[in-house]
């Protein structure tokens, strides 16, 4: 079979970051399949150096403007594992529902406006205001609410102010509270719109097997701290991530590379839903198995849906959180803080999978030494290692450029890289 | 699109990342209420983040991030040819930003650190303004979409671009927030650019400068009142070193504490 193919995508669009994707296939043969990154460095793990602890979280959440809030909570818990500082619950559960503000807001922010296009035959979701100004209206209302929640309860929308070292700066007023959890009620509704306009998408058919690795859920789907586990068997707790991660570099990307078990591995939502599929909310689920998404599930644009299947669960879950802040009074959200020399991490499931912060730090609790381990850095090479995969399978009679080019896309994009993070 | 039966000026717009965080692109996606109206108001020429259309006959671009890499300098100059108005869009682009914090270490060290032996290209963090002319900064970490909506309506009907001779304290106090200083806090908020509606201090945080210097701020009652709060010249001079917006107040303190040594 004569099959030539050959794709070439310069800075791939719509994804957070550079990233170039490399195919090709001569007679029928394939030659050449890469995702390489290109991004520029950053130096942040440089740039902590000396830096207070107050300032730690504040300059990290620059690591990224989607995933912010989940750069400072890995950071001020890193610190207060160093510090051996245990935050209140009522800061605790202020912290999750922060978390899940953000984890809506991304998913949201992905799942409409850098996958759909592709499923719509779009070039983005701007037609859509025009095209179909329901489903624009929908996702614009579900964006709108998830920042609300984030600015309400972590101060701002991007870069958050009052997640600080020893637990939250403020409870916020219980009739903001009150009414997120309206809003969140009409978000459900919406939710279930999303899920009905999602069905109707053909999500490619490919399968490779990999490992999946994400945080343990103990009592509840994770999200904050704990261990880490992995479907090949791997667990190890949380101060010991580097046992997880295995970062190396390579010659040709500036983020650098991990394995576990074999050549690559997988985090984010469909490595949390694949490890802790029994710990999702009843509704949740029940939209898993409406897309007859079960674990292990290994084809990586079914990660789509599991970030559907997120947001349905993190919007439940935030009511939970809203009547228990509600009821219990709130209380107390701040902690002593006393710095110390030592050492912490901070393990945190943010949209994109499982991050790392570890600082360690001097007895006037200025940093010696940091390192953050970021998702999309662990997704890498899993996605280079999908691409031949991706590529042979459909090296069919039929398949052209064009064709090629927007599966190779789609795959990377179900992955929502955050390249700029990878390469911090 | 028709406005008042007048056709209006729809410009076309481009949007480019440079070293950052991307955090200042999100916030054009936000603001959800008057996301359509705002997106029906231009034409989003080039914009990678969000479409895969790509097209090089743009008026206006929007710079977000930092000048950090040989071919990021070349790339810049040349939206620059292109460009009738270049837009520095956020802190990083107006002053370099957090990256400028690694300009303090040294560079090939920061690479063994981080890379070993396979070293990355990188040279010393520049604002947007260092390698191309700018014609309007908008700063802010992130910036406001509130500001770049301003902006857009400046381009589309000619109203005036906003301006604030006022810090963020006076929306602080618009904002009944309680003082950063008198719960013993340091806060730039005394003479950092307003038109953020001062969201940290009401978050409970003191304001870290990332809209840079006011119009015309009063440093000298600003160190002032920091000194007689207790706060030492090493942690006031971190604070306005963090976002590269006072690099020009950070170099006076530095000659006028040279100044006074020499004095004998």
């Amino acid at each position: 079979m004569k099959i030539n193919l050959n794709v070439d995508v310069h800075h791939l669009t719509r994804v957070e970051g550079h990233g170039n994707i490399k195919v090709r296939v001569t007679n029928g043969k394939l030659t050449e399949a890469r995702w390489d990154v290109v991004e520029t460095p950053r130096f942040f793990e440089v740039m902590l150096k000396g830096k207070h602890y107050t300032t730690a979280g504040i300059l990290t959440a620059r690591i990224c403007g989607i995933c912010s809030i989940g750069h400072c909570l890995a950071s001020v818990r890193a610190t207060e594992n160093a510090f051996g500082i245990v935050i209140p619950e009522a800061g605790a559960k202020l912290r999750l529902l922060a978390k899940h503000g953000e984890t809506l807001q991304s998913h949201v922010l992905h799942l409409f406006f850098l996958a759909a296009p592709d499923f719509l035959g779009l070039p983005s979701a701007i037609p859509l205001k025009d095209l179909k100004p329901d489903a624009f209206a929908l996702a614009a209302r579900l964006k709108g609410l998830a920042n609300r929640i984030c600015d309400v309860v972590a101060g701002r929308t991007t870069h958050p102010v009052s997640i600080q070292v020893g637990g939250m700066a403020r409870m916020p007023d219980k009739y903001l509270l009150l009414e997120l959890k309206s809003q969140l009620e009409t978000a459900i509704d919406d939710l279930s719109a999303t899920v009905e306009l999602f069905g109707t998408f053909e999500i490619p058919d490919f399968v490779r097997e990999t490992e999946f690795v994400s945080l343990k859920g103990e009592r509840s789907y994770p999200f904050i701290g704990g261990r880490m586990i992995s479907t090949d068997g791997a667990e190890h707790a949380e101060s010991d991530y580097r046992a997880m991660t295995n970062e190396y570099v390579t010659e040709d990307n500036t983020p650098k590379w991990c394995k576990l078990s074999r050549e690559s591995f997988a985090v984010g939502a469909l490595a949390r839903l694949n490890n802790n599929y029994h710990r999702l909310h009843p509704k949740a689920k029940a939209v898993a198995v409406q897309f007859s998404l079960a674990p292990v599930c290994h084809n990586p644009l079914m990660n789509n849906v599991a970030q559907l299947v997120e947001c349905v669960h993190v919007a439940y879950d935030s009511i939970r959180i809203i009547d228990e802040l509600v009821d219990g009074g709130g209380g107390e959200t701040m902690a002593p803080v006393t710095p110390r020399a030592g050492q912490g991490v901070g393990a945190v499931e943010v949209p994109r999978g499982i991050l790392y912060h570890d600082y360690e730090y001097d007895d006037q609790g200025r940093i010696v030494r940091a390192n953050c381990v970021i998702p999309t850095t662990q997704n890498n090479a899993n996605i280079h290692h999908d691409l031949p995969a991706l590529v042979r399978q459909f090296t069919v009679p039929g398949m052209t450029d064009e064709k090629l080019e927007l599966l190779c896309s789609m795959l990377v994009r179900a992955y929502d890289p955050c390249v700029s993070c990878s390469v911090h | 699109m028709k406005h008042l039966g007048i056709e209006q000026n729809r410009p076309r717009i481009a949007v480019f990342d440079f070293t950052g965080c991307e955090g200042c692109e999100l916030q054009l996606a936000n603001k959800e209420g008057s996301l359509g109206a705002f997106l029906s108001a231009i034409e989003v020429v080039n914009f990678r983040e969000v479409s895969s259309d790509r097209g090089d006959d743009y008026d206006v671009a929007l710079i977000d991030g930092a000048i950090s890499r040989p071919d990021e300098v070349a790339r810049l100059k040349e939206i620059r040819e292109q460009a009738k108005m270049l837009v520095a869009m956020g802190s990083c682009a107006c002053f370099g930003g957090i990256n400028r914090l690694k300009n303090a270490y040294d560079l090939d060290e920061a690479n063994r650190e981080v890379y070993g032996d396979y070293s990355k290209e990188t040279m010393p963090t520049k604002a947007v303004g260092e390698v191309v002319t700018v014609d309007l900064q908008i700063p802010g970490c992130p910036v406001t979409k509130d500001e770049i909506e301003r902006v857009v309506q400046h381009l589309v009907w000619d109203l005036p671009l906003p301006s604030y001779a006022y810090p963020v304290c006076l929306e602080c106090k618009q904002r009944y927030t309680v003082c950063r200083f008198d719960v013993g806090e340091l806060c730039l908020g005394p003479i950092t650019r307003a038109g953020c509606n001062a969201p940290c201090p009401a978050g409970g945080l003191g304001c870290w400068g990332c809209r840079g210097p006011a119009e015309i701020p009063n440093y000298g009652e600003f160190f002032a009142l920091a000194r007689e709060k207790g706060f030492a010249d090493q942690e006031i001079n971190e604070r306005l070193g963090f976002f590269g917006g006072f690099e020009d107040v950070l170099s006076m303190t530095a000659s006028r504490e040279s100044t006074h040594e020499d004095q004998p």
